[in-house]
């Protein structure tokens, strides 16, 4: 009966989200990292990190290596502490080094934003993903990016499935041997001028798969990347924020 | 706890013992100890694997027996030599198939008689590197008026990589081919060079990134096993609470994808949304949607509080009143079971055949579960209710996700008002120096997962560092179904039928 299914829709009350770009996330999300001045054990501090992430004077955190585990800030409380700040998307990518004392949000450097991005994506910007190697958790997030909560569909964002119909490519995963030669077919059938995004730190850096003999990321060393969205996996607010940022300017 | 008759060694989930123990056989024994063994219908094979033990390979089996709640571990050896040969089991055990030709491309054993000796994931150390990717051996009928449609490896929504080659008749599928490898990482191999436990326990989370509480609590229960960590109750209940959050979550997002598949727009959004509460209240416990970071050797950094039980409870009801009316709505709505019913059948022999676990195995008729067979954490001392359909067809593999959900929350309200009885502090994580595993050990670690049977194996050497780990997600044996139930099937069937195994592209490839 069409009544049951009503009920059922009023039942679930509204879902989305009216403003992406100012909810709270709840609980220990770890967001953009603060590192404050004091002084502590920094080669302790650094060999904590599983996947070298942290450097030394400064004390630094690499938001493109971090995996988020957080272990850094159990040890040294004081030190580092994980905000909720999910906005850490950037398109320069020194800009994913947090470093002591740099308690700033991190932001998109509008000068090295290629003209046409804004002038020709910044209504409608369709993409392809590509999965090299991704664990199903990043690309999970970027499904939840559509769904009804995050609806990114709104802004004329979207995942499309031909290559010929879309503006870029989103790559996550750390890009294995096996689909090197995928990734670069894709890309290529992708029409210009388009753009790439990394979404996830095993993309922007192999995360932890860093060192292992599986991978091939050289299609990385070809071309510039546009947008690199940290995250184990990206948040879908880190990734639709970061790609709004990127294709419009930050809502002041 | 170690009963040793002349052919195996059997021990219990998440034990370990010295790896002198277990028996090596002669080939010809073991192949026929294999075989009797694996004749009696509560025994199959959870892993069979091969390591380079110096000059040596050393052939590792291990049958999981859910009558006498243990596993059966034996072995062979070989010694390297210019031509590797053995005897096929798959011909007479066809679960087996999966394991031999694993075998076969990472160290150049040939099966003798092998009926489908088929490259696996094309691994990054394997034994011929001239063979790649790219030049798949398809099976192939020579014939005018039959067709091939190949998909993949990139698909059409944002999923993992997987190439599927179908031999169609018109409209109708004859054979589907399902050639993996694309996501391959060298997880296996990344185990042995990470050598801190915490890039360890980091790996294991992202195995399966939809299944990193299942993957994760195999590992740190194996770590805990061959540590000799004893865990305290409150630390196994507040695991297995995380466990049963992950199936919950995964199937009900599941079931809104299927409903995708049928275009039926309302269930898709309302199973859709409802998967969100539940990810975002793993993400209030440990700040990760997927619980990565919840289970570390030893303990845990986000203790379960009264709060978060509170919230659970809370949680649960309010997914119970949208969950009930649409699934009732679902499951007789006349034009989505016509979609769903009799469509992409298996049947209980099919399945018994390829050694299918977990949710595929229970719509089929097997009632596998290592939760009641081969109890771990929390489901040692408090017991899940499970049920098993028999229809093996798509409306089976959705009814069966309703019922689990239904059982997981009827389970963690369980848990919830067993843990207020138990007075014990909440764990910490043992800092990850001290961890010392026993030397020259082997230990084996079984974990229900929502997709099913995770199996993780450690082998230690004489100072205690791991030399050999072995890791296997459920779809190893499950991809072989969706292979089956795609027989004489319209191909455009093929969506809804992917997403009612959901399998896993990376758990497979590692």
């Amino acid at each position: 009966m069409l009544i049951d299914e009503l009920q059922i829709l009023n039942r679930l009350g509204k879902q989305f989200i009216p403003d992406v770009t100012r909810p709270q996330v709840p609980g220990p999300f770890k967001g953009r990292p603060e590192i404050s001045l004091e002084k502590i054990n920094e080669d302790a501090l650094a060999s904590l990190c599983p996947t070298m992430a942290i450097g030394k004077a400064p004390v630094s955190i690499d938001m493109g290596k971090c995996v988020m585990c957080g272990e850094c800030a159990f040890a040294f409380p004081t030190k580092i502490k994980f905000t909720t700040d999910y906005k850490i998307s950037t398109n320069v990518r020194e800009r994913l080094i947090i470093k002591e004392g740099d308690n700033n949000p991190i932001l998109i450097d509008e000068s090295k934003i290629r003209e046409e991005i804004r002038s020709l994506f910044g209504r409608s910007l369709k993409l392809r993903q590509i999965s090299a190697a991704g664990s199903n958790a990043d690309e999970a997030e970027l499904n939840a990016c559509g769904n009804p909560n995050f609806d990114m569909g709104r802004f004329g964002i979207e995942f499309l499935a031909s290559p010929r119909h879309c503006d870029g490519i989103v790559i996550t995963g750390p890009i294995s041997q096996n689909m090197a030669e995928a990734v670069q077919v894709c890309y290529d059938a992708v029409p210009d001028p388009k753009i790439l995004i990394l979404a996830g730190t095993d993309a922007i850096s192999g995360g932890i798969f860093t060192g292992s003999g599986a991978l091939n990321r050289t299609f990385l060393d070809k071309y510039p990347v546009d947008l690199f969205v940290p995250g184990n996996p990206p948040h879908p607010l880190t990734f639709i924020n970061g790609v709004l940022e990127l294709i419009r300017a930050r809502k002041k | 706890m170690e009963t040793t008759t002349s052919n195996y060694v059997a021990i219990k989930n998440q034990k370990t013992l010295t790896l002198s123990t277990i028996p090596v056989l002669a080939y010809g024994k073991f192949y026929g100890e294999v075989v009797e063994l694996m004749k009696q219908p509560h025994v199959h094979c959870v892993n069979y694997y091969a390591y380079w033990n110096g000059e040596i390979l050393k052939f590792i089996c291990c049958l999981a027996d859910d009558l006498a709640k243990d596993i059966k571990v034996l072995s062979h050896e070989m010694p390297k030599k210019e031509k590797m040969q053995l005897t096929s089991i798959t011909r007479e055990i066809y679960a087996f198939h999966i394991f031999e030709r694993e075998i076969a491309e990472n160290f150049g054993i040939e099966f003798i008689y092998s009926p489908w000796s088929k490259p696996v994931r094309y691994a990054f150390n394997r034994a011929d590197q001239k063979k790649v990717i790219n030049s798949y051996p398809f099976y192939k009928i020579q014939s005018d008026e039959l067709h091939e449609v190949g998909v993949g490896p990139i698909h059409a929504g944002v999923i993992e990589p997987g190439h599927f080659r179908f031999l169609c008749n018109g409209e109708t599928v004859l054979h589907l081919e399902i050639q993996l490898g694309w996501q391959h990482r060298g997880i296996e191999d990344l185990f042995l060079k990470k050598s801190n436990l915490l890039q360890r326990t980091i790996l294991s989370e992202s195995i399966a990134g939809d299944t990193a509480i299942g993957h994760s609590t195999a590992f740190v229960s194996l770590m805990e096993a061959m540590g000799k960590i004893v865990v305290n109750k409150r630390l196994e209940i507040e695991r297995t609470i995380a466990l049963e959050l992950e199936r919950i979550a995964m199937h009900v997002g599941d079931l809104g994808n299927m409903n995708i598949g049928l275009a039926y727009q309302l269930a898709s959004s309302v199973f859709g949304t409802l998967r969100t509460p539940v990810i975002n209240y793993t993400q209030t416990w440990c700040g990760n949607r997927f619980g990565k970071g919840i289970n570390r050797v030893g303990g845990s950094h986000y203790p379960f509080t009264a709060e978060l039980s509170e919230k659970l409870i809370k949680l649960l009801d309010k997914f119970e009143e949208s969950f009930k009316p649409m699934s009732d709505r679902f499951f007789s709505l006349s034009s989505a079971l016509m979609r769903i019913e009799n469509i992409g059948k298996v049947t209980n022999t099919q399945m018994k055949l390829i050694g299918a676990v977990g949710m595929a195995a229970r719509m089929a008729g097997i009632p596998r579960d290592i939760r009641i067979s081969h109890p771990f954490a929390g489901y040692k001392n408090y017991s899940i209710n499970n049920d098993t359909l028999e229809n093996g067809d798509v409306w089976a593999r959705a009814y069966i996700r309703k019922l689990e959900i239904e059982n997981s929350i009827a389970f963690i309200r369980n848990l919830i008002s067993e843990l207020k009885k138990l007075n014990e502090p909440s764990a910490k994580p043992l800092p990850v120096s001290e961890l010392r595993l026993a030397p020259d050990s082997f230990g084996i670690s079984l974990v229900e997962g929502w997709r099913g049977e995770i199996c993780h194996c450690a082998i230690t050497n004489s100072i205690g560092e791991v030399v050999h780990y072995k890791v296997k997600d459920p779809s190893v044996h499950n991809w072989m179904a969706l292979a089956l139930s795609l027989r004489d099937l319209e191909i455009s069937d093929f969506p809804i039928n992917n997403k009612s195994y959901n399998l896993s592209y990376c758990g497979h490839d590692l």
